[in-house]
C-alpha cells in the first residue's frame, strides 16, 4: 500500500522490518532522522532490538563491528564527517568480513563545512571493502536495504555494505512509498545466519594479526568475494522483483539508450533531472540517454561498456571532486575504463558540489560542451566569486 | 594454514605464528651479573623470556629483538648484539 513518507521515516521503516538485533549510530544532519525513528520504535516496543547510544560515530561502528562479531544482524547509519569519523572501523568492518548494511545520507565533506548535498563522503570510502548501492527515489533507497542485508549476508559474500541516498533531496522528501509487511519481508530476508561468531563456548579470535605472509590473500579473498556480491545483489534484486514487483536485478538502468549518440552517466537522485531533460533534448531531436548507476561497488564494467555501446560520447555527472585527479572526478575513470578501446569519448563534469541545483538547463549545457570535446571539469563556476 | 574468512582463528594459534625471524637484534644474558630478579620476564611484550632452573633463557622463536628487557634488567646483565644471519 502507498503511503505518503519522508524519506527518512521510509528507512527506518525499512530497517524496522528488516529486524535488526542492533542499533548504533550518532546522529548527524541529514541522517538524523533515520536513528531519531528508529530509538522511537526501539523505545515504543516497535522493535525488537538493543540500541547502543554512543559519544561518537568511532563509536557507533565500533559497537556495530562488535555486535556483529556475536552473530547479531546490525544496521547503523551516517553522513559526511561521522563516516570520515568511522574510517578506520568501516576498513575494519570489511577485512573482519561482517555484513553490516550502513545508510549514509549523502552530504558534502567540510572544509568549508556544508551540510547539503553531494556524494564525496561515500565515494571516498569506494576502496574500504563496502559495497555501496545509490537510490534515486525514496521508493528505491528504501527497496535498497532488504536487498543489501540478503546479497551481504551471503556466506559466499559477507561483505559490509553502503546504502546511499541523497541527504536533503531524498532524506528529507515526501514521497508515495510502498512499504511491505512484515510477513513479506520476513518470507524474503531470513534470519542471519552467522559464518563465524564469538561464542565463549567455541571460542575464536577475530581480525587477527596477519603476517606479511598471509595479508596479501586475505586483501585478495575480499576482492574475490565483491566479484561474487555482484551476482549475489543481482539475484537478490531478482528475486525482490518477483516478490513485490520492482525488479532491481540490473546494477544500471538504462533510459532513452536505444538510439543515443550522447550518453549521461550519473548515480542518485540527479537521476530524475536527467531523465526530464532528456526528453526534453529528444523532443528537440538531439538523441540523449542515460545509464544510471546503481551499483557502485562493486563496480559494473561490462554492464555499463553494453549499455554505452552504441553511442558517440558520454558525459559523466559527478557530484564529487578526486582532487589532482586528470578527469576531476572518481567515477569517470571508472566508466572510460570499461568503455577502453572503443572509441567512446568519456567526459567527467564536477557538478552540484556542497548543494549547489543542477537544473535541466545544466544538463543540456553539459551534453553541448561533451560534444565539443570539452570535459573533465568544473561545470558551473560562478566566476564572479573567483 | 588455510585462509579463514575475516581473519579468524582458534584459540592459541598465534603460537603457531612465529615471529622471532623479525630480529635484529639478539637479547644475551650474563649469568654471572644477573640476578634473577625477574623484571626481563615480566616486561617482555612476547613472553618470550623465562626462568628455567635458575637461569634467564630466550625464546628465540618469539623474540622480536625489541631490547625492553635490556633497558630495563637493573644489572645491565643482557646485551643486545647483532644477530649473524
Amino acid at each position: 500500500m502507498l503511503q505518503i513518507m519522508e524519506g527518512s521515516h521510509a528507512v527506518a521503516e525499512a530497517v524496522r522490518l528488516c529486524r535488526p538485533e542492533v542499533v548504533s549510530a550518532y546522529p548527524i544532519t541529514p541522517q538524523t532522522h533515520i536513528v531519531e525513528r528508529l530509538a522511537e520504535m526501539v523505545a515504543d516496543g516497535d522493535l525488537d532490538a538493543e540500541y547502543i547510544c554512543v559519544e561518537s560515530e568511532f563509536s557507533a561502528l565500533s559497537a556495530c563491528l562488535g555486535s556483529s562479531a556475536a552473530g547479531s544482524r546490525v544496521y547503523s547509519a551516517t553522513s559526511s564527517q561521522g563516516l570520515m569519523l568511522m574510517a578506520e572501523v568501516v576498513f575494519n568492518v570489511a577485512g573482519m568480513r561482517q555484513p553490516i548494511i550502513m545508510s549514509i545520507a549523502n552530504r558534502a565533506l567540510g572544509a568549508p563545512l556544508s551540510i547539503w548535498n553531494d556524494q564525496q563522503d561515500s565515494l571516498s570510502l569506494r576502496d574500504s571493502g563496502w559495497f555501496q548501492l545509490y537510490g534515486e527515489d525514496v521508493q528505491e533507497m528504501t527497496d535498497q536495504h532488504f536487498i543489501a542485508y540478503k546479497a551481504a549476508e551471503r556466506h559466499d559474500v559477507l561483505l559490509p555494505g553502503f546504502v546511499c541516498f541523497d541527504g536533503f533531496i531524498l532524506s528529507h522528501t515526501y514521497e508515495p512509498v510502498d512499504i511491505p509487511t512484515q510477513e513479506e519481508i520476513d518470507a524474503y530476508l531470513p534470519k542471519y545466519v552467522p559464518y563465524n561468531m564469538l561464542d565463549a563456548k567455541n571460542p575464536i579470535s577475530m581480525g587477527m594479526y596477519a603476517t606479511p605472509e598471509y595479508y596479501h590473500e586475505f586483501r585478495y579473498e575480499i576482492d574475490r568475494a565483491m566479484d561474487r556480491c555482484a551476482t549475489a545483489l543481482s539475484e537478490a534484486g531478482k528475486e525482490f522483483g518477483e516478490m513485490f514487483g520492482r525488479d532491481y536485478s540490473e546494477h544500471i538502468e538504462s533510459y532513452r539508450m536505444d538510439d543515443a549518440d550522447i550518453a549521461f552517466v550519473a548515480l542518485g537522485s540527479l537521476c530524475g533531472t536527467v531523465k526530464d531533460a532528456i526528453d526534453e533534448m529528444r523532443a528537440d531531436g538531439i538523441k540523449a540517454g542515460l545509464v544510471k548507476i546503481r551499483t557502485y561497488r562493486p563496480f559494473p564494467k561490462n554492464d555499463i561498456a553494453k549499455a554505452l555501446a552504441g553511442v558517440a560520447t558520454v558525459a559523466v555527472l559527478e557530484k564529487n571532486i578526486s582532487i589532482g585527479s586528470a578527469m576531476k572526478g572518481a567515477v569517470g575513470p571508472e566508466v572510460l575504463h570499461a568503455l577502453n578501446g572503443t572509441g567512446i569519448s568519456v567526459y567527467s563534469y564536477v557538478t552540484g558540489l556542497g548543494g549547489r541545483d543542477i537544473r535541466k538547463k545544466d544538463i543540456r549545457n553539459i551534453a553541448e560542451l561533451a560534444v565539443k570535446g570539452e570535459g573533465d571539469m568544473f561545470y558551473g563556476l560562478r566566476e564572479e566569486v573567483l | 594454514m588455510a585462509l579463514r574468512i575475516g581473519c579468524c582463528a582458534p584459540p592459541g594459534k598465534a603460537c603457531d605464528n612465529k615471529t622471532g625471524s623479525w630480529r635484529v637484534f639478539l637479547p644475551v644474558v650474563d649469568p654471572e651479573t644477573c640476578t634473577l630478579c625477574g623484571n626481563c620476564v615480566l616486561i617482555c611484550p612476547e613472553t618470550a623470556m623465562e626462568e628455567v632452573e635458575g637461569k634467564i633463557v630466550v625464546d628465540l622463536d618469539y623474540c622480536k629483538g625489541c631490547g625492553l628487557c635490556a633497558e630495563e634488567c637493573p644489572t645491565d646483565a643482557i646485551a643486545m648484539e647483532l644477530e649473524e644471519k
